[in-house]
C-alpha cells in the first residue's frame, strides 16, 4: 500500500507505560514505537486499553509508570497542551466537535496556536487580526476542500449526520497541520461507502504531508489493508507486535479476538 | 420576496466574513443606527417624544443590553454560568464614582473605562473557581461574589464617600466642556457606547478569542487537546464580561438612576439580567437587545394594559392587585418562553428569516 513515501525513524517510543485508576489497571507494561510517516494500527478487543493508549501519548492520561520518549525526548507523562504544540492533533471516539460552532469555526477553531495577534486587535477586527484570519481562512478552505464538505462550511455541526462529523472532526485535526495525527476509531458506525471515503482521506493524508497516524480502529479488513505495523493490546497487555502478516497469524491475537478453551 | 439573498454572490473571504454579509441586513442595521442617532432626537425636538421615553424606555434599555450583553459572552459564549452580575455593576459604578471624586481632573470616558477595568480584575478573582467547577457549583460560588460585593461597599465608608445613608450621588457626565444633562444628551451618551461596545463584542466571537470561548462551553476536553488553554480562557471571559457589566453599572449609576446605594445593585438584578439573557437567547449579541427591550417593555405594556383596563372597562381593581397581576404575566410569560421557544427570541427571529427567504413561496 505505501507508496513513494519513506519510512523514517523512531518519532514516538513508549517504555513500560502502566496506567492505573485507582484499583483498576488499565494498561500494564506496555511499550512499542511509531516511525515517522508510517500508519500504527492499535487493534484489540473492547477494554484492552486502546484509547487509554491515545490519551497517555497526547497527555490526557498521565501513566503511574514508563517514559514517553518523544523525538528523542524523554518526558515522563505528557500534557495536552505540550503536545498540540509538539505537533499531536487527534480525532476522538465518540465525535468530541464543538456543536453550537459550524464546520468552518470547527475547523478554525484547529488553529489556535497558529493565531498570534492580540486579543485587543481581534476585538477591533483590524488589520493585522483580519488578515490573520483571512489568512487562516484560506488554508482552512484547503481542507475543506480536501475532505469534500464545501457544501456544509456553514451549518452547525450538531445538525450533520454522524459520517460527516467524523470527518468535520479529522478536518479540524488537520487544521493543526500536525506531523502526528491520533485516530480514534475513524470510521466506527459508518457503512461501507463512508469507510471507502475517510480510507482515502487518511491514506492521502500520509501520503501527499507525510503525517505519520496512529489509529485504533475494529475492522479489520480496513486495518490490515492500510497499516504498516499492528500493535494488539488485551486486557492492558501487549500480546503481538508486528506486519499486519505477522499479526494475522499470532495464536496469542486468534485466541483474544475468538477466546480460548480454559 | 424582499429578504432574499440569491444574486449576491461572496468572491472573496473579506466578504465572505463579514458581520451582516446579506445586502438586506446591512440596510437594515444602517436605518437602526440611522434612526437610533438621529430619528429619535430629531423627534423629540418636535415633542413628540417626551423625556419618559428617554428616562423610562430607551436609556435604561439600552443599559440593560449592555449588561446583558457582558452576561451573555459569559454564559452564552463561554458556557459559565454566573449569577455575579449585579456584584459587577456595583464594581464599576463605585469604582468610576471614586476615580472622579478622588482624581483631579478625570475624563468621564477614562473614569468609566477604568471603572469597567476594576470590575474585570474583580471578575477573575471570581472566576478562578470555574478552574474546578461549572454549572450550578459554579453558579453558587459566583453569588459568592453577589454577597461578597454589597456587603464590603456598604461596610467600608469610603466606597461612599463616607456618606451617612450608604447612597452616592453621580457626578455630572462632562465632557469637553459639555454637560450631558438632558435625558436626550444621556441617551445619545449611552447609545455611542453601547453601540461602540456591541461592534467590539461581535468581534471578538467572529475571531479566534470567541471561538476559543464556544470551545471550552461546547467540549472543554477537545478544546484542551486542540491547543486552547481552559483556564486562561475562561478567565479572559470573566474579564471581558465584567468589563462590560462594569460599564453598564457605570451607565446604570450616571445616566439612569443618579443617586444609588450598594443595595441597589442586588440578587434581583442578576437575575433580571439573566432572564434577558435566557429570553433573549443564549449566545447572542442581537439576542441581548431583544431579552433587554423585552424585559424593559413589557411591565410597561402591561402598567399600561392594566390602566386602560381600569379607565375603559371600568373594572376598578385595588392596588395591590394591578401590581401583583403585573409580576404574574411577567412570569407566565417567562415559563411560556422558556417551554415554546429555549434559545430565545434570537432565534425565532432567525426562524422568521428563514421563513422571509421562502416567502410568498412554501419551499
Amino acid at each position: 500500500m505505501a507508496t513513494a513515501r519513506q519510512i523514517g525513524e523512531v518519532i514516538i517510543d513508549l517504555r513500560n507505560i502502566s496506567l492505573r485508576f485507582g484499583g483498576v489497571k488499565a494498561l500494564t507494561d506496555i511499550s512499542f514505537d511509531v516511525r515517522e510517516h508510517e500508519i500504527r494500527a492499535i487493534i484489540g478487543p473492547n477494554g484492552a486499553g486502546k484509547s487509554s493508549m491515545l490519551n497517555v501519548i497526547n497527555g490526557v492520561y498521565r501513566p503511574q509508570e514508563g517514559e514517553i520518549v518523544l523525538r528523542g525526548r524523554h518526558h515522563r507523562d505528557m500534557n495536552t497542551h505540550a503536545a498540540a504544540r509538539a505537533g499531536i492533533a487527534r480525532t476522538f471516539q465518540n465525535i468530541a466537535l464543538f456543536r453550537g460552532m459550524t464546520v468552518l469555526d470547527n475547523i478554525m477553531t484547529g488553529r489556535n496556536l497558529k493565531m498570534k495577534s492580540s486579543f485587543l486587535l481581534q476585538a477591533l477586527y483590524w488589520g493585522p487580526a483580519q488578515r490573520e484570519e483571512l489568512a487562516h481562512r484560506r488554508k482552512v478552505e484547503e481542507i475543506i476542500d480536501f475532505l469534500e464538505i464545501e457544501h456544509i462550511r456553514k451549518t452547525p455541526v450538531g445538525r450533520l449526520p454522524y459520517g460527516l462529523q467524523k470527518r468535520v472532526e479529522l478536518g479540524r485535526a488537520l487544521a493543526a497541520e500536525p506531523s502526528i495525527l491520533l485516530l480514534d476509531e475513524p470510521m466506527a458506525g459508518m457503512n461501507v461507502e463512508e469507510k471507502q471515503d475517510m480510507c482515502r482521506f487518511i491514506l492521502d493524508v500520509n501520503d501527499q504531508l507525510g503525517t505519520t497516524i496512529v489509529l485504533i480502529e475494529h475492522d479489520m479488513g480496513v486495518v490490515m489493508d492500510i497499516s504498516d505495523r499492528v500493535v494488539v493490546l488485551d486486557y492492558g497487555r501487549t500480546i503481538a507486535d508486528g506486519t499486519p502478516d505477522e499479526v494475522r497469524g499470532n495464536q496469542d491475537v486468534i485466541d483474544a479476538y475468538l477466546g480460548v478453551a480454559h | 420576496m424582499l429578504y432574499r439573498e440569491a444574486g449576491q454572490f461572496k468572491a472573496t473571504y473579506v466578504e465572505d466574513s463579514q458581520i451582516f454579509p446579506i445586502r438586506q441586513d446591512k440596510v437594515g442595521m444602517a436605518l437602526i443606527l440611522v434612526v437610533a442617532f438621529a430619528g429619535i432626537p430629531l423627534l423629540s425636538l418636535t415633542g413628540l417624544m417626551t423625556d419618559y421615553f428617554f428616562t423610562a424606555i430607551l436609556t435604561p434599555f439600552l443599559i440593560f443590553a449592555l449588561a446583558t450583553l457582558g452576561l451573555n459572552i459569559l454564559t452564552g459564549y463561554a458556557g459559565q454560568l454566573s449569577l455575579g452580575t449585579a456584584a459587577f455593576m456595583a464594581v464599576g459604578a463605585f469604582a468610576s464614582y471614586n476615580f472622579i471624586l478622588r482624581v483631579d481632573g478625570m475624563p468621564i470616558l477614562a473614569a468609566f473605562a477604568l471603572g469597567g477595568l476594576c470590575a474585570a480584575a474583580v471578575g477573575i478573582v471570581f472566576g478562578l473557581p470555574s478552574m474546578r467547577v461549572r454549572g450550578f457549583y459554579l453558579a453558587a460560588a459566583t453569588l459568592a461574589t453577589q454577597f461578597f460585593v454589597v456587603w464590603i461597599l456598604t461596610k467600608i465608608g469610603w466606597f461612599t464617600n463616607y456618606s451617612s445613608s450608604g447612597v452616592i450621588t453621580a457626578q455630572k457626565i462632562e465632557m469637553f466642556g459639555y454637560t450631558f444633562d438632558s435625558a436626550l444628551s444621556k441617551y445619545l451618551f449611552v447609545l455611542a457606547i453601547v453601540a461602540l461596545l456591541a461592534l467590539l463584542a461581535k468581534n471578538m466571537v467572529r475571531s479566534n478569542v470567541g471561538r476559543s470561548w464556544m470551545a471550552i462551553r461546547d467540549m472543554d476536553m477537545a478544546a484542551e487537546v486542540i491547543g486552547f488553554r481552559p483556564l486562561r480562557t475562561k478567565l479572559l471571559a470573566f474579564a471581558v464580561s465584567s468589563f462590560y457589566c462594569g460599564v453598564a453599572g457605570a451607565l446604570f449609576a450616571y445616566a439612569y438612576l443618579g443617586t444609588v446605594e450598594p443595595e441597589g445593585f442586588s440578587l434581583d438584578l442578576s437575575f433580571r439580567i439573566l432572564f434577558m439573557v435566557i429570553i433573549g437567547g443564549v449566545g447572542s449579541i442581537l439576542g441581548s437587545f431583544f431579552g433587554a427591550a423585552f424585559i424593559v417593555l413589557v411591565p410597561i405594556g402591561l402598567n399600561i394594559l392594566t390602566g386602560f383596563l381600569e379607565n375603559s372597562a371600568g373594572i376598578s381593581l385595588p392596588s395591590g392587585i394591578s401590581s401583583s397581576i403585573e409580576l404574574m404575566v411577567f412570569g407566565a410569560m417567562i415559563i411560556f418562553f422558556l417551554i415554546v421557544e429555549p434559545h430565545g427570541l434570537a432565534r425565532l427571529w432567525q426562524i422568521g428569516k428563514e421563513k422571509l427567504r421562502l416567502w410568498p413561496f412554501p419551499h
